[in-house]
């Protein structure tokens, strides 16, 4: 594997290995102080963020100090995309300047697969951090792992996710991974909040796909429920009429958490706006899992970065 | 003998270097000497662990503590210490899955860490895996089991217990199988270019 883009055509075989390892990294750094291998020694990381972010950013550099790789952060705002560098131009700069591994976030769908093409020559990976409303692959393989740990299988579970469908990529990889590990995937939204042909999404054969308008309908019968956020700065134009309203309909309060079953679990991907789609209750929880989703996030960009950047080079 | 699938390779050209009947016998061997040189139970001994190298390490480091307890009436405690992620190698390779690490309830903390793996070549697994040894404690001796020592050393590295020594040519390969991980015991000697 060189890259890693997205979720949609992922190999189930190659998410599944990278699941494992970073149980595996899990298992292996869990209680000791010195939490350091040795295994990305001389490799160099640089993550390219041209929005705004805490975990991610915080994860891939954590993520690639534990393995002894060497982590620099470039940030649009600091950097000489501010005087007019184009994309291109600084992937070329930041490949040529000795980078193993570019993991890029940019607010324009597809700009991890241009960068992935610009650098197709060199032997720079490129690791997708977010690009617009598209992909963000390694926030379903940490969802996907912290689902593992809460329900011990996805297959044949029910996964509602909920709220911002339209703006978030962070539910179009999961759409992709969940379906393709046989999970039956709901998404609860407006419908001014669903993109058009989202019914025709292409998902994993051993899964499927369902629209609803409902989430009290849907609460009963979820193993799972993802809340997504409200993406207001990428709104340009009335989406609902009030946050008030919003809320009302789609937020994840104490009562609506009540109808869950026991077992069922609360996942964000952060940030979270306490208050609007989950309420301040819900998030502190026991059911939630989002300081675990935090957690996993780690140890899964370890192990992305394990498989991109520790075998021999491959032939692409 | 059933007929072999279209496509398959040629048989090997293999040696059968050790039986079932031998691997018992050279591991109950091995054990005698682990309890003689390490004054197992002796006072003032330091405790002794075993570590098995996943993959076939870790079966051998149990059936060693088996023999050791069957001897001696000392139940030494067994672990797993993978070393995948220590490796010097690892861009040399297709990407490697990780071993399982399980250290026992006690750790390793000044003991005396028996480390054991089924085949002794270059020595880079060892050497990882005292990197990885360091990372989970400090133990107060370090030695090395194997079941078959097969030569071509690359590093300052020899064992302290040896099952049974094998001349090989470089491009042979030893392959150990046990019943825990390919249904069977015998330890097998490959010519080169048979893909096995």
């Amino acid at each position: 594997m060189k890259h890693l883009l997205g979720t949609e055509g992922l190999d189930p075989a190659t998410a599944l290995a990278i699941l494992d390892t970073a149980d595996g990294l899990k298992r292996t750094l869990l209680g000791r102080e010195v939490k350091k291998l040795p295994t990305l020694r001389g490799r160099t990381v640089i993550t390219c963020f041209y929005e705004d972010s805490t975990r991610t950013r915080v994860s891939f550099e954590i993520a690639g100090k534990w393995m002894s790789a060497d982590v620099v952060n470039v940030s649009a705002g600091g950097s000489s995309v501010k005087k007019g560098e184009s994309l291109r131009d600084t992937a070329l700069t930041l490949a040529a300047a000795g980078a193993d591994c570019v993991v890029v976030r940019h607010p324009a769908s597809g700009a991890a697969h241009r960068l992935a093409s610009w650098l197709a020559h060199t032997n720079t990976s490129v690791v997708n951090a977010g690009d617009g409303t598209h992909e963000h692959p390694t926030q379903a393989l940490l969802d996907m792992a912290t689902l593992r740990e809460r329900l011990g299988s996805v297959e044949g579970r029910r996964i509602a996710i909920v709220g911002d469908v339209l703006h978030s990529r962070v539910a179009r990889s999961n759409v992709h991974l969940l379906t393709s590990f046989g999970a039956e995937v709901v998404l609860v939204a407006p419908p001014t909040l669903l993109p058009t042909g989202v019914a025709d999404w292409p998902v994993g054969a051993a899964g499927s796909l369902r629209i609803s308008h409902q989430l009290d309908a849907e609460l009963p019968t979820a193993d799972a429920v993802m809340m997504l956020r409200v993406q207001a700065e990428r709104m340009h134009g009335g989406f609902f009429p009030s946050a008030r309203e919003y809320s009302i309909a789609y937020g994840l309060s104490e009562a609506r958490a009540a109808m869950l079953p026991d077992h069922a679990v609360v996942l964000h991907p952060g940030p979270m706006l306490r208050g609007m789609e989950i309420s301040a209750a819900v998030a502190d929880s026991p059911r939630a899992a989002i300081t675990q989703q935090v957690a996993n996030g780690v140890h899964v960009r370890m192990a992305v970065l394990y498989h991109l950047l520790a075998g021999e080079e491959d032939a692409a | 003998m059933p007929p072999r699938p279209r496509g398959a390779p040629e048989p090997a050209e293999r040696r059968e270097l050790l039986s079932a009947g031998d691997v018992a016998r050279t591991i109950a061997r091995m054990a005698h000497q682990v309890i003689e040189k390490t004054s197992l139970g002796a006072s003032g001994a330091s405790p002794v662990v075993l570590l098995g190298i996943p993959t076939r390490g870790a079966p051998l480091a149990l059936r060693l503590a088996k023999r050791v307890a069957d001897f001696s009436d000392i139940q030494v405690p067994v672990g797993a210490l993978d070393v995948t992620l220590y490796r010097d190698d690892l861009r040399r390779k297709p990407t490697r899955p990780l071993g399982q690490t399980a250290l026992p309830p006690g750790g390793i903390e000044d003991a005396l860490v028996i480390l054991v793996d089924d085949v002794l070549f270059s020595g880079r697994t060892i050497r990882a895996a005292l990197d990885a040894l360091r990372d989970v404690g400090r133990p107060r001796a370090v030695q090395l089991a194997v079941l078959v020592d097969r030569g071509h050393r690359e590093l300052p590295i020899r064992a302290d217990y040896v099952g049974k020594n094998v001349p090989t040519a470089r491009s042979e390969e030893v392959h150990v199988l046990f019943t825990e991980t390919d249904g069977r015991d015998a330890v097998l000697l490959h010519r080169a270019g048979d893909g096995a």
